[in-house]
């Protein structure tokens, strides 16, 4: 299914909410009028460059400067050693800590260490940014080499060599946490009485997120008013606002974070980096404009990297095939330093989703965090829900095998029953509202299933291995309440900020705290305010992305923004609708309760012809020369919703390949995605997201892996290493959905933005082991190379 | 360092610069002549963002000198539209939702209109091919595909209209159908 879209202006306003309209970013983007933060220039303005360390782990012995410093063109160079002397904190801090975490410093440049290629040493400002680039060159580091560890698994060993040393503590380990969900005497218990048990070792590999546009910042320090403004690719200004305070030691009300067009994150533009904090520090030193754009070079060392599990996941059947218990132990690699929000990730985020899509009445979860001399890791697209669906996915896949049943139908008896919601699982979560079945049978539609299998068999027979896989996946979107997140250990709230602002013209500027790098929020938003309001889309405004224009707001995140943000949106129109009532009800002369509001326009209940519009109270609202006792002139209202719960939305993919099992070759003949993200504002923005996230969980499955070799050196740090698919490389993608609303909030929205790639990796895996039955292969990690199928198919065939 | 004096006609417009003998054609775009449309993705030809139009062959220009282009004429993206309409290629990326960050998009477009330019009307498959060294990390390349399919149609629906303007005199330079090589 292919939609097409519309143009604002054929849309009635009665049916803008739900309308594919054609976006509004759009235009400024395809003429090259976007201003992205390199595309702003200023004659003042200096570069900035890192110098970092070209070994994973190492002492540093001396560094010497002078050289760079002598040349023509430079302005500074600044060690840690410059930074400590101004006395700023120079210290980033963790988002999210966990009961007996362990937080070690991370200096926004290395003083006597460097724990991780890419950690940064010492800095260059220069006029041009070729000199600049030029200078790094002439800073001569002394270093001392040290062993490095970057296997999550082994770096817990106690023989392993030691990222950080712990002053404060006997014991001196690589384990960052050691955390637990679920009922493991129960589980255990589940395996005892087990008729049936499945098992899996499974690797969910590093990933780097790759946004098109490498991270950027630009900072002007204003020496008369001492603020600080500051441009930069951020999926959340007043966050960074925030942590940027703490690290630089300046108020936050003088600092000014914006966010102009910024080109993609997938998460790694949540975190706060020594990188623009740097920038800024720089820009107080010298009092003038400082730019500094990472290199695709740079974004492979030192943006936030994914994943890195290591995983022994098990499950238990009894004798018909009913799940009764699932145990899950993972090493998770935290990378040298613990990054902004990244001890959630493989915690809260990845634990508390193991029950998948089904009803599973004991779970036990164990995952030991680890420091290695790796990038940190953080979120990245999906952040811990993709991890804990690989592992619930594959492990469910066997089970149907180990029990001689249809992979579907193996899953459709295990789902959570359609009346069973809300549904609490034995990881801490209530999931919403769900009715799963619909949604396998429209995805097994769409491959025409049964003729689908025949067609394997029949292929088998001439040697054509052709392989189907299911993935029936859910994910937890828009987190929250700020209590609850309060409560796990998280240093921020999660409700969003809107104000909606009515002008005098009737025109609207409606504010949001969410930030958007892509999403579309300004078609999606204003179709929320102009519904509300019964105000044509086109008189409706949206800002996004800086901390000036917007009240307080937490960002674009965790597929956060339509459930959180326009829920905000949502309440503070209803606030300005309920105002602008009062208004009106007091200028026809009535009662509050007997006006009506539809469409833009408030009449006398019964006197239809006794109406005004909503534009109309808003002029009077600000003339104020007769307004209703005790009610402010002016029409704008804002709001902070903090969310009850998580939405879930879900679906079931299937993917269809044909593996040459001599060649290792994959193909794929068909990619069926259903979705349910429960109400869609903007059904084409929707179909957007899903293709793209397919397309990451494709690359997760197939092409894409951080390597480091044992000396913690990248060896995939470019993109000749780094597979990022190509356009040759994605299958064409139906796409098509069911709808079940979300209670939790007004738009009974669920959220899109990480669906596909928590759904995809498995959907492959799945598919590729299934072609490969024949063989006897049972697993092959991911990426799944050609080099990998071989290897499997042959040594499987060895061991039989 | 040396600096050279060069010419670049950039969409219609002749801009004389001094620049560095390494100087790469996107810098001296952005940052000297402030076409900020194409971008950097990562400087070293793999990415296709920073895509323009060299003397009618679509180029990277981070893999490009600036004196290497001198006395060039370089369409950018900002070239692309004509007397505020849209081209076709542009209207094709709105319509069919071929972009979401938009910052392969100036790349996608001009590698797209070279394409088009050889081939008129491509399968799926030689649009597939075609974009190879155009990376996008958002859309999973299906609305993009769908975008430049929209633009051929459109294209040869305002050349069947030139042709029947013309009445009947066939416009459609075809010494340049059949070239394969991409950039
Ligand atoms: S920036 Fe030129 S190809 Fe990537
Ligand atoms: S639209 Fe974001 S990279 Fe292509």
């Amino acid at each position: 299914m292919s939609m097409d879209t519309i143009e604002a202006d054929e849309v009635d306003v009665s049916d803008v909410l739900g309308s594919a309209i054609e976006r509004r970013e759009d235009p400024a983007l395809i003429t090259g009028e976007g201003t992205y933060t390199d595309d702003i220039q200023d004659p003042e303005m200096a570069h900035m460059a890192v110098l970092r360390s070209q070994y994973g782990h190492a002492e540093i012995e001396s560094i010497d400067t002078s050289e760079a410093e002598a040349m023509d063109g430079v302005i500074a160079v600044y060690t840690a050693e410059d930074i400590e002397e101004t006395g700023t904190p120079g210290d980033l801090p963790v988002g999210w800590l966990l009961p007996n975490l362990k937080t070690p410093s991370h200096p926004i440049l290395a003083k006597d260490r460097v724990r991780y290629q890419g950690d940064g040493v010492a800095v260059v400002v220069a006029e041009e940014r070729y000199v600049a680039q030029d200078a790094l060159d002439r800073i001569d580091v002394e270093y001392d080499r040290l062993d490095a560890v970057v296997d999550p698994k082994a770096a817990v060993d106690e023989s392993a060599p030691q990222v950080h040393e712990w002053e404060d503590s006997d014991v001196q380990s690589n384990q960052a946490f050691d955390w637990e969900i679920g009922d493991g005497d129960a589980t255990d218990e589940a395996f005892e009485n087990a008729a049936h048990t499945v098992s899996v070792d499974l690797e969910n590999q590093r990933l780097i997120p790759n946004a098109m546009e490498p991270r950027a910042t630009v900072a002007e320090y204003k020496p008369g008013t001492e603020e600080l403004e500051v441009f930069m690719t951020s999926q959340n200004p007043h966050l960074h606002r925030q942590l940027m305070s703490a690290v630089l030691g300046v108020p936050e009300h003088k600092i000014r974070v914006v966010a102009p067009e910024v080109g993609g994150g997938f998460g790694s533009k949540i975190h706060h980096y020594p990188d623009e904090a740097l920038t800024s520090w720089c820009s107080m030193q010298l009092k003038r404009p400082v730019k500094w754009q990472a290199t695709r070079s740079e974004t492979y060392l030192t943006d936030a990297h994914g994943r890195d599990h290591i995983t022994h996941g098990e499950l238990a059947m009894d004798e018909d095939g009913t799940i009764t218990g699932m145990r899950v132990k993972t090493y998770a690699g935290m990378g040298a330093y613990l990054s902004t929000f990244a001890p959630a990730v493989p915690t809260y985020l990845y634990g508390t989703l193991l029950s998948g899509q089904y009803d599973i009445p004991a779970i036990h979860c164990n995952v030991i965090g680890a420091f290695t001399n790796g990038a940190p890791v953080d979120a990245y697209r999906g952040a811990g829900r993709p991890e804990a669906i690989y592992v619930v996915e594959r492990l469910v896949t066997l089970g149907a095998r180990e029990m001689g049943m249809d992979p579907a139908e193996f899953r459709r008896q295990n789902f959570v029953p359609s009346d069973g919601f809300p549904h609490e699982t034995p990881v801490a979560v209530v999931y919403d509202s769900g009715d799963y079945e619909p949604a396998l049978d429209k995805a097994l539609e769409m491959v025409d299933y049964e003729a689908l299998r025949e067609r394997q068999a029949e292929l088998r027979e001439d040697g054509r291995y052709l392989g189907i896989g299911f993935s029936s996946y859910i994910e937890a979107c828009g987190l929250a309440p700020s209590e609850l997140a309060g409560q796990l250990g998280a240093q921020a709230g999660l409700w969003e900020s809107g104000l909606v602002r009515v002008h005098p013209t009737g025109k609207v500027t409606a504010f949001s705290g969410t930030s958007g790098h892509g999403q579309g929020h300004e078609t999606t938003y204003a179709q929320i305010v102009s519904d509300e309001l019964g105000i044509p889309y086109d008189d409706i405004e949206i800002v996004e992305g800086d901390t000036d224009e917007i009240p307080q707001g937490m960002g674009t995140y965790g597929s956060r923004s339509a459930a959180v943000g326009g829920s905000a949106l949502v309440t503070s129109s209803q606030k300005v609708v309920e105002k602008a009532r009062k208004i009106a009800a007091h200028l026809l002369e009535t009662g509050e309760e007997d006006i009506e509001f539809e469409n833009g326009e408030f009449s006398v209940t019964g006197a239809p012809e006794r109406s005004m519009t909503i534009q109309e109270v808003a002029q009077q609202a600000y003339l104020a020369h007769n307004m209703p006792e005790g009610v402010e002139p002016g029409l704008e209202e804002t709001s902070f919703y903090d969310p009850d719960n998580f939405t879930f939305p879900f679906g079931t993919h299937v993917a269809v390949v044909e593996v040459d099992p001599e060649s290792g070759e994959i193909e794929f003949e068909q990619y069926a995605a259903v979705d349910d993200v429960g109400n869609q504002i903007n059904p084409k923005i929707v179909e957007g997201q899903v293709h793209g996230g397919i397309a990451q969980g494709i690359g997760q499955a197939l092409y894409e892996q951080a390597v480091y070799d044992d000396n913690g050196t990248l060896v995939s740090g470019s993109m000749q290493d780094y597979a990022v698919p190509k356009a040759e490389h994605i299958p064409h993608m139906d796409t098509d959905d069911t709808v079940t609303p979300s209670p939790h909030n007004p738009l009974g929205v669920k959220g899109v933005g990480e669906a596909g790639t928590i759904a995809a990796p498995q959907a492959v895996v799945n598919a590729v082991t299934d072609a490969l039955s024949p063989f006897g292969v049972d697993h092959i990690d991911m990426p799944i190379t050609e080099e990998k199928v071989w290897r499997a198919v042959n040594e499987s065939e060895e061991g039989s | 360092m040396t600096e050279n004096d060069i010419t670049l006609t950039v969409n219609g417009t002749e801009h004389d610069l001094t620049v560095e003998p390494r100087t790469l054609l996107v810098h001296a775009l952005r940052d000297e002549l402030g076409y900020t449309g194409a971008n950097v993705g990562c400087e070293s030809s793999l990415c296709g963002a920073c895509t323009v139009d060299m003397d009618g062959d679509a180029v990277k220009s981070c893999t490009v000198l600036a004196v290497q282009a001198d006395g060039t004429e370089i369409e950018t993206v900002e070239g692309l539209a004509e007397d505020d309409e849209f081209h076709p290629i542009q209207e094709g990326f709105q319509k069919e939702h071929g972009l979401q960050c938009g910052y392969c998009t100036p790349g996608m477009m001009m590698t797209a209109k070279d394409l088009l330019e050889r081939n008129s009307s491509p399968d799926e498959g030689e649009i597939r091919e075609a974009l190879e060294g155009n990376l996008c990390r958002c859309t999973g390349y299906q609305n993009i595909v769908n975008a430049v399919e929209f633009a051929a149609d459109r294209m040869d629906a305002d050349t069947a209209e030139d042709v029947a303007a013309d009445g009947g005199t066939a416009t459609i330079d075809d010494s340049d159908v059949g070239r394969t090589e991409g950039q």
